[in-house]
């Protein structure tokens, strides 16, 4: 993406303190350019979870202002946030897929935003929907899943439907929390290759919330580091180092870590 | 308190101080006081003689009660049916008085927290702190006596039991499924149809089937007040002192009570 091209998301400070005090983000400033896999890292408890759900207003904002695609979100009344929200597909650590659903009313209800609420009560959703369901389940390779319970898949499984759930919204950005914290390695490596090809795909920007800074510097072409609710790092994966990393989780021996990166070949072990 | 300190040594660890093992001790013993002061004065009020002759008496109604009536059998199969028609149509009535007020009381659903949940929450109380014999009683007053005193009886009584743990249950559901849903821009009877109903299913069934099942035991009482039902004969037949058909009234309502305790054992298996 050309570098002066308006962003998809414009974030500017944006401040969220819960009702207990405790502040979770201290004025935030952000732009997300559209087709942009962004990776957001940082300490638990840093405004990580806090900072995507302001973006769709699953968490109310204290402050400041969210844009997207030039339309201010934080101002929005109950209707047009549900339009909003249909633009931004969510993707969650514990997949939160409907358990006691079939697969394919999970992906169907990505489309939910989109139907009134008899045809999604009986269940009739243009078949425009139902053939895109079937393309996206065969993409992630899950097309002889469709009839199966939600609670029948394994955990990669069930995140690559979440995935294509999010991408029935049609969204113009996912926002995606820990997609791979419930995942072992391997398998979070095949899910964080799925989300960016999928976004490189259909031109997507995303959000991506991860714990693995390994998997971050991989996946991502830009990292912001969250510390204490403030941007304390925004750069290419390459630009983090040692300096960075003290940074953004504070004195630690990144060395090792460090290293992995140079050694682009390396087997990915989770950080500790 | 209890850690201890030993002049010179380890510490000692005891569960209770001294001072509190005597009070637990002494609590103990005015428990037994208590107990034999209570004896005492049931004692005083009972006419022994009464108690002693009662093995006597016992074996006397029972040589009167065999063999049953098997031919009285005839005359006992409308009742019957009456009896189950009351439950199964009361139970009806209450899930669908009941379901309603369940999610306008749950926390997470209710519209009002200040205002509809308490009024539902004294509604619930109200219907459960009297008895289905005591509404009956009240409703063939009001009604006249006959089946439908007894349907309105059962169902009164079992809407704040399936109100109750009907809320309870959704208050329990896993609210991320409903994030999620609500996320992708759902409206919010959306969000009830497909996040918290799938969730709620198998305790809605359990509950029903429960209370269907108690109801059968219920109504067979209901008759005692003219209320409709078995209960009618029984009391008939008592009354008459006709004690063979007592027995064969009995033994319907077991065979009955066993019926319906198998059915809804093989409901809530097959839902679950």
């Amino acid at each position: 993406m050309p570098e002066n091209a308006p962003p998809l998301l414009a974030i500017t400070g944006l401040t969220k303190r819960y009702a207990t005090g405790d502040l979770a983000l201290n004025e935030v400033s952000l732009a997300v350019p559209p087709g942009q896999v962004m990776a957001l890292i940082g300490p638990s408890g840093a405004g990580k979870s806090t900072l995507i759900r302001c973006v769709n207003r699953l968490v109310e904002p204290t402050s400041g202002q969210v844009v997207l695609d030039g339309a201010e979100l934080t101002t929005l009344g109950r209707a047009a946030l549900r339009r909003a929200r249909r633009r931004m597909g969510m993707i969650f650590q514990e997949y939160a897929l409907v358990e006691r659903l079939t697969v394919m009313e999970n992906v169907l209800s990505g489309r939910l935003g989109y139907t009134g609420f008899w045809a999604s009560w009986f269940r009739r959703f243009p078949r425009r929907d139902v053939e895109e369901a079937f393309r996206l389940l065969a993409r992630v390779g899950l097309a002889h899943m469709a009839d199966k319970r939600a609670d029948a898949l394994s955990g990669g499984q069930r995140q690559r439907v979440g995935i294509v759930r999010a991408l029935m919204q049609d969204p113009a950005l996912l926002l995606v929390d820990e997609p791979t914290a419930s995942l072992d390695p391997k398998t979070s490596r095949q899910i964080m290759r799925l989300i960016v090809e999928l976004c490189e795909e259909r031109g997507l920007a995303a959000i991506i919330n991860i714990h693995d800074v390994a998997l971050a510097q991989e996946f991502a072409r830009r990292i912001v580091g969250l510390r204490a609710g403030r941007i304390v790092f925004d750069g290419t994966p390459e630009t983090l180092d040692a300096a960075a990393l003290t940074a953004i989780y504070g004195e630690e021996d990144w060395s090792r870590t460090i290293r992995r990166i140079e050694a682009e070949d390396s087997v990915a072990e989770p950080v500790a | 308190m209890p850690i201890l300190e030993r002049a010179g040594g380890m510490p000692e660890w005891k569960r209770r101080t001294t001072a509190q093992d005597m009070l637990v001790w002494t609590g103990w013993l005015a428990g037994v006081a208590l107990a034999v002061a209570c004896f005492q004065f049931i004692s005083d009020r009972t006419i022994w003689a009464f108690v002693w002759d009662a093995p006597t008496q016992g074996a006397d109604l029972v040589s009167r009660m065999f063999p049953p009536r098997w031919s009285y059998a005839e005359q006992l199969w409308k009742p019957l049916w009456d009896t189950i028609n009351i439950a199964t149509l009361g139970t009806l009535l209450a899930i669908v008085i009941g379901v309603p007020l369940a999610f306008l009381a749950a926390h997470n659903t209710t519209p009002s927290v200040l205002f509809v949940r308490p009024v539902v929450l004294f509604i619930i109380v109200a219907s459960r702190s009297i008895n289905s014999l005591i509404w009956a009683l009240i409703l063939v007053i009001i009604l006249g006596p006959g089946v439908l005193a007894g349907i309105l009886a059962i169902a009164l009584r079992s809407i704040g039991f399936i109100a109750k743990l009907l809320y309870e249950a959704i208050e329990e559901i896993d609210p991320s499924q409903v994030e999620a849903l609500r996320a992708s821009g759902a409206s919010n009877p959306q969000v009830l149809a497909w996040g918290m109903v799938p969730q709620v299913m198998p305790a809605f069934a359990g509950i029903s089937v429960f209370r269907w099942d108690i109801n059968i035991r219920e109504a067979t009482v209901l008759g005692l007040v003219g209320a409709g039902g078995i209960g009618m004969q029984l009391e008939a037949s008592i009354n008459t002192l006709a004690w063979p058909q007592v027995t064969m009234i009995f033994l319907l309502i077991l065979g009955m009570v066993a019926v319906s305790e198998w059915l809804s054992a093989r409901v809530r298996h097959a839902i679950i």
